[in-house]
């Protein structure tokens, strides 16, 4: 993939750039990608490492989770200074779940594909949603099995043909909506190619509260980037139509003024970042949950693909909320602090008698 | 005959009987006689028959017996069936309106007008379906000499946060007992008599003590499906933990406990809290094993420590729900695809249950890999006898962990290198302040640096190292316990809920003249202690409670050598292992029958 890393050279010893932990850009990459030159997802993996660079995630704090596919491996592209899983397929979201609940204080960046989550794992990715587990959840979409070479997944439009001109006869699941649905209160569509969008959503999603989820088209340039493919990149590049130009003033920063008052809308995030919307051809409210739901479909009906922030809404209890649990991480709790008195086990055992 | 016999209670299922059988075994428990509880009921939740044994033995006997000497009948569907199954003289207190004509002639019946007595002593009509069995509670505890004082006891704890149900009972239970004092004339010799054999003791189940285990093991992550036999375990653990892991100062629970959306995630969950570093469980049996075993590979082979309690019940596939086996030997210890093996603890009585699940969350952590807990439907539902467990003197052994500190000492680690030789390697936790700590976790092939490979050499380095390690696991597991006697030719071996059942089945063969060594096994894989045991009796009699003698199986791969000297004893109808089938296998082998 890959952006050119910054470069000294002996005559003009440059001093690269860092973020507010003192961490340069280079310090949030990883292994060379192995996928496809030109695959949407390396262009993803662009963006995370732009996204956790610029906002300053300390990689210790950071893990990487994943399944199965050429999504999943992608985990190894970025921020090598931090923890990853690749588990098994479809199952990301029951491992990241239990890893959090163990330590509540970890950031947590969940990387699935389409057959990953919508086909597979749709069992878990449902239940993920419902608990509102703390974590970025980005989907790599590209509407067919990459490793496998070139199946349908769950997400491939009807009507889009694969290579040998086979067309997809059954409907889509589209993953923004169920996630709507399902209690998800951050939900973005987005596409691989427009890091622009696509940055400043990523550091927003790690600033909310529960699960954030990114649902990227990210178009397979070895299977499904033909005439006939919905999701190829032509196909995406026609029909992409942005929702409002995004903007993201992380809480370390100072918020600068509105140039055109009106023009522009300001959502706080728990942490005090602002996620600034500026308007487009549309008024689009992306706290109105029904017409969240509504443009959705009608988008779907015109063959459109509407990228950017389609539904927020912040100060509903995560998972960690919702279970109660200590402030303390699970994990650091001493065995002191774990293991009942000689008189409590007493208690139980007069209770017996 | 005085405290040695079997009540057998037959009753429609969801009518409410479990509370009435439950204060009449406690009554008897009170009174210091030894007693067993053996719920023997349907998948269903109301309407199917259902059974309950309560054993009365006075030599503290406390496995199953297929007779029954006091017959409680309370279901018409089930009555000529349980006559036509009774020895001559067994005792039969019914509800008369099941008289027929031509019944037997060889039992002692007692018909009592429950319909009559219940009209009587309960208003309210909605309340009459359950009370009416709190009135054979009170005709057998007058017909039995059992003390009123103590069920009167079983009956306040019962229902301690509900006077007006305490009332209520009481007023049927005396009806059971006025009705018999004044109408029947006692024409049998059973009877109980005050014991002091219970002092100190607790009645306990195994998956209530296997929930405690968790507690006092650390555990605080646990996730689980809802699944009979286990479903107890998560609730107890529920129960327990709200009780006694809270934070004093907000009450936050230093605990979660998820029920998730299947077995699956149950592992997966079980899995990431491992890896990040809490002790995690998930409870479950077969059904849920089977669901399991892609993430049991998982953790065998990027090494995650977590805690399976597997309840066993009636398999293959749906099987029977609610009937209890121990026929999953195999397919734990080796659940997953590939080259697998994990390590298991295999408890086989309450006080086992709480300690060696405590054991199976440091075993899990040393060797950082699964480790199931082999619990089954005999031993995790059904109320046992036990010693009150004693305090955890031993600390947690957390296995090798790496702080940030040792980290910077050594400048770095290999997550899959054995350092130390025993094919154990250090781990990390996620959130380790050093930038030296993450390594990557993959199912996927990988070096001992935990890159991705698909170097043929990587590949059986790691793979012949994870052997390694559960080598050394086999002396670390629970070990065997054995009992040689002098001058014994034959071994026993069994394990679990037959325990019970073999000590019973021991002490009768000596009786007979045959001398028997014992070994029970605790843990697994199996070590060279089981096959010395072998080598040193003339031949092995592996009792189990499974089709396939799947431990004999599994010790005729150990020590192919010693396969001759094996034969299998089986039991797998589903109800518990009972001594009289062990003995008559055995006196048929051994040509001793009777």
């Amino acid at each position: 993939m890959a952006e050119p890393q910054s470069q000294t050279t002996p005559s003009q010893p440059a001093q690269p750039k860092t973020n507010r932990l003192g961490l340069t850009r280079q310090q949030y990459t990883g292994s060379p990608s192995t996928l496809c030159p030109g695959c949407g997802h390396d262009s993803i993996t662009s963006s995370l490492i732009t996204a956790c660079f610029e906002l300053g995630v300390d990689p210790v704090d950071l893990i990487k989770m994943s399944g199965i596919g050429c999504s999943s491996k992608t985990p190894a592209y970025f921020m090598s200074q931090s923890f990853a899983f690749n588990a098994v397929h479809g199952r990301m979201p029951s491992v990241a779940t239990g890893a959090l609940l163990a330590n509540r204080e970890l950031k947590c960046i969940g990387i699935s594909g389409d057959g990953d989550t919508a086909s597979i794992g749709m069992g878990q990715f449902v239940h993920l949603l419902r608990r509102n587990v703390p974590m970025l959840y980005i989907i790599e979409n590209n509407g067919v099995y990459g490793l496998t070479k070139g199946q349908f997944s769950a997400t491939a439009d009807l009507g889009s043909k694969l290579k040998s001109g086979l067309a997809n006869e059954f409907p889509p699941v589209d993953c923004c909506a169920l996630a709507i649905e399902l209690g998800c209160n951050y939900v973005v569509r987005s596409f691989s190619g427009d890091n622009k969008q696509l940055v400043p959503l990523i550091k927003a999603a790690l600033s909310h509260k529960g699960t954030a989820l990114l649902d990227v088209i990210s178009p397979c340039i070895t299977f499904n980037n033909h005439e006939g493919s919905t999701m190829s990149y032509d196909a995406v590049r026609a029909h992409d139509i942005p929702l409002h130009e995004i903007g993201f003033v992380p809480h370390f920063e100072p918020i600068q003024a509105d140039f055109e008052p009106g023009t522009t809308k300001d959502i706080v995030l728990p942490d005090g970042s602002h996620i600034r919307l500026k308007k487009l051809n549309r008024d689009y409210d992306p706290t109105n949950k029904l017409l969240a739901l509504k443009t959705l479909a009608e988008s779907k009906e015109k063959g459109e693909l509407l990228t950017g922030l389609i539904y927020i809404q912040e100060g509903k209890p995560d998972y960690n909320e919702l279970m109660h649990l200590s402030d303390t991480p699970l994990a650091h709790l001493t065995e002191k602090e774990l293991k009942p008195t000689p008189a409590a086990l007493q208690e139980i055992m007069q209770e017996l008698m | 005959m005085i405290n040695d016999f079997t009540i057998r209670v037959a009753t429609v299922n969801g009518s409410g009987s479990q509370s009435a059988n439950s204060i009449l075994i406690k009554a008897l428990f009170y009174m210091g006689i030894p007693v067993a509880g053996k719920n023997i009921f349907p998948s269903n939740i109301a309407g199917l028959p259902t059974w309950y044994n309560i054993r009365v033995s006075k030599d503290g006997y406390v496995g199953h017996r297929r007779d029954a000497e006091i017959l409680v009948l309370m279901n018409a569907d089930t009555f000529q069936e349980d006559l036509a199954g009774a020895k001559p003289g067994t005792v039969v207190i019914y509800h008369d309106k099941l008289t027929q004509p031509g019944m037997r002639s060889d039992l002692v019946y007692y018909p009592i007008p429950f319909q009559k007595l219940v009209m009587e002593c309960c208003e309210v009509a909605t309340l009459r379906k359950l009370v009416i069995n709190m009135i054979y509670v009170g005709s057998v505890a007058a017909l039995l000499d059992i003390d009123l004082n103590q069920v009167r006891h079983a009956l306040e704890k019962q229902f301690h946060s509900k006077p007006k149900a305490v009332d209520l009972n009481w007023k049927a239970i005396q009806a059971g007992v006025d009705y018999v004092k004044k109408n029947i004339k006692k024409n049998d010799p059973f009877r109980v008599s005050a014991m002091d054999k219970t002092k100190g003791k607790i009645l306990i189940t195994g998956n209530d003590a296997a929930a405690l285990g968790c507690l006092f093991g650390g555990c605080t992550v646990f996730s689980w499906y809802p699944i009979t036999p286990a479903s107890s375990v998560g609730e107890a653990v529920i129960q327990y933990f709200s009780k006694y892991r809270r934070e004093s100062k907000d009450n936050q629970a230093r605990f979660a406990v998820v029920q998730a959306e299947d077995e699956l995630a149950a592992l997966g969950m079980a899995i990431g809290a491992g890896w990040a570093g809490a002790r995690a469980a998930t409870s479950t049996s077969g059904p849920g094993i089977s669901l399991m075993a892609e993430f049991a590979g998982l953790s065998y082979f990027a090494e995650i420590p977590a805690v399976v309690f597997d309840v066993q019940r009636l398999g293959p596939s749906t099987g029977l729900p609610t009937r209890t086996s121990q026929g999953d030997i195999i397919f734990t210890q080796f659940l997953s695809h590939g080259d697998t093996q994990h390590l298991a603890v295999i408890p086989s009585n309450p006080q086992e249950c709480f300690e060696l699940s405590q054991e199976a969350f440091n075993l899990a952590e040393e060797f950082q890999t699964l480790v199931f807990v082999l619990s089954d439907l005999d031993l995790g539902m059904n109320n046992w006898m036990s010693e009150p467990f004693s305090y955890p003197k031993e600390p947690f052994q957390r296995g090798k962990v790496l702080t940030a500190e040792q980290l910077e000492k050594l400048g770095g680690f290999h997550r899959y290198a054995d350092v130390d030789g025993d094919g154990i390697c250090y781990r990390t936790l996620p959130g380790t302040k050093h930038p030296k700590a993450a390594y990557f976790t993959r199912g996927s092939g990988h070096t001992e640096q935990a890159t991705y490979s698909e170097d043929t050499e990587d590949w059986q380095g790691v793979l012949d190292r994870i052997a390694k390690k559960i080598e050394t696991a086999k002396d670390r597991v629970p070990q065997p316990l054995i009992d040689r006697v002098s001058g014994a030719k034959i071994g026993l071996v069994a394990y679990g809920s037959s325990d019970c059942a073999l000590i019973e089945a021991r002490d009768f063969l000596n009786g007979k003249g045959l001398k028997t060594n014992y070994l029970r096994v605790r843990g697994l894989p199996l070590n060279g202690k089981v096959g010395k045991f072998v080598e040193e009796c003339d031949r092995v009699y592996v009792v189990e409670q499974n089709q396939q003698g799947q431990m004999a199986n599994l010790m005729k791969m150990a020590y192919p050598g010693l396969a001759g000297k094996l034969k299998s004893v089986l039991h797998y109808d589903g109800l518990p292992i009972d001594a009289a089938n062990i003995t008559q296998q055995i006196l048929n082998r051994e040509g001793k029958a009777s």
